[in-house]
C-alpha cells in the first residue's frame, strides 16, 4: 500500500461520490421538497407539511393536465403498439422488394420530421384539419412520430419467431389473425412490453409537440403545464412545481414496474433447435 | 380415413427450382409411408406441398378422393408433426396438444379433458402444467405428437419425427411411433434421410432423389432389389458393392458376400471395422473395393488374400449407362 496507491484509492472514490450526488441530489430534492414547509432550489431537510399538496391540489390545471397527459399517453401508446404489432408482424413476413431499405428510410427520415423541422407543416396541416386543441388529433401526431422506430424495433423481435410455429398453428386451422393472437405476439412479448413502455415514456415527456397544437391550456398535458408554473411575481412557483414534479414521474415508473412484473422484460425460452 | 393421390405435382422454389417434378404418388388409407432421399432431393417440399404450407406450381393433390390443391392447411384435413416440433414455448402442454380444439372454439373443460386423455396415451400424464421448454427432446416429441393426434385429422405428417432426438432415444421412440401409428390406423407420411429409419418403420417408402421418385416398395422390395444404382449407393447400413463389368454394373450387398474357394471378387484385406456382432472387411480388387461382412470371429488377417462369392439371386446387375436394374 504505498502512499500513491492511497491517493489513488481516495481520488477514485471523491469521482464516484461527485457522480453519485449528480444523480442523487435531484432525487432527494423531489423527495423532500414536496413536503417541505419552505421549499427552495436547495437541498435541506424538510419542515414536514402536508401544505404544499393542498395548495397544488387548489391549482385550477394542476390535476387536469395530469388527466390530460395520462388521455394523450394512452392514446398515443395504443395507437403505437397496436399498428407497430400488425405493422411489424406484415413487414417481417411479407416478401416485398426493397423492403430493409423502405424500413430504414423510414426510420431515417421520421427521426428527422418529427422533430423541429416539420414543426412548421405540421401546424399548418393540423389547422387546416381542425385539430389545433384537440388531444386526440396531438396524439395521433406523437403516435405516427413514434411509428417508424416502434415498427423497427419491433420487427425484429418478430422476426426472431421461428416459421415453424406459424405454420403448426396454420396446419391446425388458424386463421391468419389467430396465428398473430395466439402465437407471434405471445412469443414476442418481451418486444411488445418494450415498445410498449418506451411509447408511453416518450409521449408522456413530448413538450414540442403538445405546446404547439395544444394551445388552450385546460386541454394542455403535464410536460407543458410544468413550464406556466409561477407566481405573481414572475419566479418559479415552489409551492407548486416540487409535488407536481412528484404526480409528474409517478406514472411512469409505476408502469414500468408494473409491465415488468406482468409481462416481463425477459425471455421465457423457446425450445433449443 | 383417407387416402393420399398425388398427380403431377410440382413445386417451384422462386428462383426456378423445381423441388418436386411432375410427381405422382400413390399412399394408401392407414398406411405408414416414408419419403426418403438425401438433403435437398424435395422430400420435405412435397410433404410441405400435401399439407398446403407450399403452393403446387401443377398438378393435384387429393386427401381422401377430395381435391384439396388450392385448400388452405387447416381445411385439407392434415396434422403434421414439424423438425422442431414447433410447441408453442408460451403455452403449457396442455394449452399445445388442446391447440387445435382452442381453433375450432372448443370450451375450455372439452380442451382440457382432451389434453389429459391424449397426454395419458402418450405417458406425458404428469407434465400437463410445464411449459415445452422443461421437457427433455423424448417428451417434446410426444407433446408435439399428443398435439397432432388431438386434431383427430385424416393424415399425418411428420417433417424428420426423430433426427432431433439422440441415438438410444431414437430407437425407443421409433418403436412407439409405429405402435401409435398401428393403433390410430391413421394414414402416415413421415420424411427421413435415415435410410435405417425408413425401413424399420414404414409399410412402402418411396426413394426421392431430384424431385422425383427414384423407387417405390416395401423396404424389403427396395433393399434387395434397388431400382437404380442411386438407391442401390442410398439403402444399406453398409453400401452396396457397385463394381463394372463389360456393360454392365454388378451390385452385391457386402452383407451377402461371404469367403468361398472360387468366386465374383478376390482381393487383398486393406481395412477389417469392427460393426459390433460383424466386421467389416474392405478387399483391394485392382481398382475397386470390395466390402463384405464377416462374423466378429471369423476376421481374416490384414495383408491375406480372400476370394469371396454371393448366392446369385442376391447379385444384381444394372445397366453401365442409365443405371437401371437390369436383373
Amino acid at each position: 500500500m504505498s502512499p500513491l496507491w492511497i491517493v489513488r484509492r481516495i481520488g477514485f472514490y471523491v469521482l464516484v461520490s461527485v457522480v453519485l450526488a449528480f444523480f442523487a441530489v435531484p432525487m432527494l430534492w423531489l423527495a423532500s421538497a414536496p413536503f417541505d414547509e419552505k421549499p427552495g432550489l436547495g437541498l435541506r431537510w424538510p419542515d414536514w407539511t402536508l401544505g404544499n399538496v393542498a395548495t397544488t391540489f387548489d391549482h385550477p390545471y394542476a390535476l387536469t393536465s395530469l388527466v390530460n397527459s395520462v388521455v394523450l399517453c394512452v392514446i398515443a401508446t395504443v395507437v403505437t403498439t397496436v399498428l407497430a404489432a400488425l405493422a411489424a408482424y406484415a413487414l417481417s413476413r411479407v416478401r416485398i422488394p426493397g423492403r430493409d431499405l423502405l424500413l430504414y428510410l423510414l426510420l431515417l427520415l421520421s427521426s428527422v420530421v418529427t422533430g423541429t423541422a416539420a414543426m412548421v407543416p405540421i401546424f399548418v396541416m393540423m389547422l387546416q384539419l381542425g385539430l389545433i386543441d384537440s388531444r386526440f388529433g396531438t396524439a395521433l401526431v406523437i403516435a405516427g412520430g413514434m411509428l417508424p422506430a416502434a415498427i423497427f424495433i419491433l420487427k425484429d423481435f418478430v422476426d426472431a419467431v421461428p416459421r415453424s410455429y406459424e405454420e403448426s398453428a396454420r396446419v391446425f386451422g388458424a386463421s391468419p389473425r389467430q396465428v398473430l393472437a395466439h402465437v407471434v405476439l405471445p412469443v414476442a412479448r418481451p418486444g411488445v412490453a418494450t415498445i410498449f413502455v418506451w411509447a408511453f415514456v416518450n409521449a408522456w415527456g413530448n413538450f414540442l409537440l403538445p405546446f404547439l397544437l395544444l394551445r388552450d391550456v385546460g386541454q394542455q398535458p403535464a410536460a407543458v403545464l410544468l413550464r406556466t408554473l409561477y407566481d405573481e411575481g414572475g419566479s418559479a412557483n415552489l409551492t407548486v412545481i416540487p409535488v407536481f414534479s412528484l404526480l409528474y414521474s409517478i406514472p411512469v415508473v409505476v408502469l414500468y414496474l408494473v409491465v415488468s412484473k406482468r409481462y416481463g422484460f425477459r425471455f421465457h425460452g423457446g425450445i433449443k433447435s | 380415413m383417407a387416402a393420399i393421390t398425388v398427380e403431377g405435382l410440382s413445386t417451384v422454389y422462386p428462383g426456378g427450382v423445381r423441388a418436386v417434378d411432375e410427381l405422382d404418388l400413390e399412399i394408401a388409407d392407414g398406411e405408414l409411408f416414408a419419403l426418403l432421399g438425401p438433403s435437398g432431393c424435395g422430400k420435405t417440399t412435397l410433404l410441405r406441398t400435401i399439407a398446403g404450407l407450399e403452393t403446387a406450381a401443377g398438378g393435384t393433390v387429393r386427401i381422401g378422393g377430395r381435391d384439396v390443391t388450392r385448400l388452405q392447411p387447416g381445411d385439407r384435413g392434415v396434422a403434421m408433426v414439424f423438425q422442431d416440433y414447433a410447441l408453442f414455448p408460451h403455452m403449457t402442454v396442455a394449452e399445445n396438444i388442446a391447440y387445435p380444439l382452442r381453433v375450432r372454439g372448443a370450451a375450455k373443460a372439452v380442451r382440457r379433458e382432451t389434453a389429459a386423455r391424449t397426454a395419458d396415451g402418450l405417458s406425458l400424464g404428469g407434465l400437463l402444467d410445464r411449459r415445452p421448454g422443461q421437457l427433455s427432446g423424448g417428451q417434446q416429441q410426444r407433446a408435439a405428437l399428443g398435439r397432432a393426434v388431438a386434431a383427430s385429422a385424416d393424415v399425418l405428417l411428420l417433417d424428420e419425427p426423430l433426427s432431433n432426438l439422440d441415438a438410444r432415444l431414437r430407437l425407443e421412440a421409433r418403436t412407439f411411433l409405429k405402435k401409435l401409428q398401428r393403433e390410430l390406423a391413421l394414414t402416415t407420411v413421415f420424411v427421413t434421410h435415415d435410410q435405417a429409419e425408413a425401413l424399420a418403420l414404414a409399410d412402402r417408402i418411396a426413394v426421392m432423389d431430384a424431385g422425383r421418385i427414384r423407387q417405390l416398395g416395401t423396404p424389403r422390395e427396395v433393399f434387395q432389389r434397388p431400382a437404380d444404382t442411386f438407391v442401390a449407393h442410398f439403402i444399406g447400413s453398409t453400401p452396396m458393392n457397385l463394381v463394372p463389368r463389360g456393360a454392365e454394373i454388378i451390385g452385391v450387398r457386402p452383407e451377402y458376400l461371404s469367403p468361398a474357394a472360387e468366386g465374383l471378387f478376390t482381393g487383398e484385406v486393406s481395412v477389417v471395422e469392427n460393426l459390433g456382432v460383424t466386421s467389416l472387411v474392405t478387399l483391394d480388387c485392382g481398382d475397386d473395393q470390395i466390402g463384405y461382412v464377416v462374423p466378429e470371429d471369423d476376421e481374416p488377417a490384414v495383408g491375406t488374400t480372400v476370394t469371396v462369392d454371393a448366392p446369385p439371386a442376391r447379385v444384381l446387375r444394372y445397366d453401365e449407362e442409365t443405371g437401371q436394374l437390369v436383373r
